[in-house]
């Protein structure tokens, strides 16, 4: 692919975008990026958060992207901040939801259960 | 309209309203809702693909992911093009009008400094690859030949321990690499952010990538940034530039909601 190059002129070229922003690019910007609201919002944030890192899972059970080593950022001290900070999120989303399913503050509202399972094996993919 | 609800794209001020011939998510037609010197771009969506339920198993379906996905962005980008833009969270949805416009009034605060610091700035994008096959030096270049009265099994054994050996050495020549360009990017830009460098199925090449970086530049210094970029290139990192983005890496509220 040739690299991009900027057009400082017109830089939201919609047709520029649609060429140059693959599928993966918008994926990672608007599933884990942009503005998160909490609040009285239908579709609550911890369904999100959690559905984002389970399709996360599920996109990296890929048994290619294991050989490759894939989780060597994880090994790796200046990659590793947004990564603890994601897990520590999710751990810290996860105690709240139990809160929340056990009750404690019933006035959150909170419809329905979100799984915390991982996808059966070979799950998402795509053949 | 029990069956419809607000879809949220993104949030600007109220000074330059575009009107917007874009469809949003599920082919829907935008409109904006003004409240307190903000803008919030949204869609009436169907509640039976965007309520709660059904979302937990659209959200698994990465075809509708991905057409969602891109009438998201296809929004954003279309009012980022006229004025600093806020983006809002992939399957940010309401009941009501009332809902909306009680948040532009609840957060206005915070929406207005968030605004103010990406206005006159656009996030660009940094992938960096690299082939491993291609610069991996051969196992014989830095092992010693296996003495002759070794066993093939043992010759076998010290081959694979040097392949081994070569790919973490690859790997850590590769991280040095994409630490060397993260930081000449940084210089140049107001904020910077690394990603999780993306899976070889999201990123559709089989190379490492070694960088997935998000930089915030005055839109002024663009063309600076990517001759900079330029300039890392080199043989056996491949460097790719998107955007600009609307600033999705660099607009972040507080995560607490207000009481």
């Amino acid at each position: 692919m040739e690299p991009m190059r900027p057009s400082p002129a017109r830089p939201y070229s919609p047709a520029g975008q649609r060429q140059q922003a693959n599928l993966g690019d918008i994926l990672e910007r608007v599933l884990d990026r942009g503005v998160v609201i909490a609040g009285d919002i239908r579709v609550n944030l911890l369904d999100i958060e959690l559905l984002t890192i389970k399709l996360r899972l599920i996109i990296a059970s890929v048994d290619t992207a294991k050989e490759m080593g894939i989780d060597w950022w994880e090994h790796d001290p200046w990659l590793t901040g947004r990564d603890r900070h994601l897990l520590d999120e999710n751990r810290r989303l996860r105690h709240r939801l139990a809160e929340l399913e056990d009750g404690v503050e019933p006035h959150v509202p909170i419809r329905g259960r979100v799984t915390e399972e991982l996808p059966p094996e070979g799950y998402g993919r795509r053949g | 309209m029990a069956d419809t609800g607000i879809y949220l794209y993104a949030v600007t001020l109220d000074l330059d309203v575009p009107h917007l011939d874009v469809k949003g998510v599920a082919n829907r037609p935008v409109r904006t809702i003004i409240q307190a010197e903000l803008v919030a771009y949204v869609s009436e969506v169907p509640l039976d693909q965007f309520g709660e339920e059904p979302l937990r198993r659209s959200m698994e379906d990465l075809d509708w992911l991905g057409e969602t996905a891109r009438g998201h962005h296809r929004v954003v980008a279309a009012v980022a093009e006229h004025t600093p833009t806020a983006p809002i969270r992939l399957v940010t949805v309401y009941s009501g009008d009332d809902q909306v416009r009680r948040l532009l009034d609840q957060r206005h605060d915070d929406f207005v400094q968030v605004l103010s610091q990406i206005a006159g700035r656009v996030e660009w994008g940094v992938k960096a690859y690299v082939h491993p096959t291609e610069d991996q030096p051969t196992p014989t270049a830095r092992e010693p030949a296996a003495p002759a009265a070794a066993g093939a099994g043992t010759a076998y054994l010290k081959r694979r321990q040097a392949g081994l050996r070569s790919r973490e050495d690859a790997w850590r020549d590769a991280s040095e690499q994409a630490q060397r360009i993260h930081h000449a990017l940084t210089a140049l830009a107001v904020a910077s952010h690394l990603h999780r460098p993306q899976d070889p199925q999201l990123s559709g090449r089989s190379d490492w990538m070694i960088l997935n970086g998000a930089y915030l530049v005055d839109e002024p210094r663009s063309a600076e940034f990517a001759a900079a970029l330029d300039g890392l290139r080199g043989p056996g990192v491949d460097l790719q530039l998107t955007g600009p983005w609307a600033p999705y890496s660099f607009a972040e509220l507080d995560a607490e909601a207000p009481p």
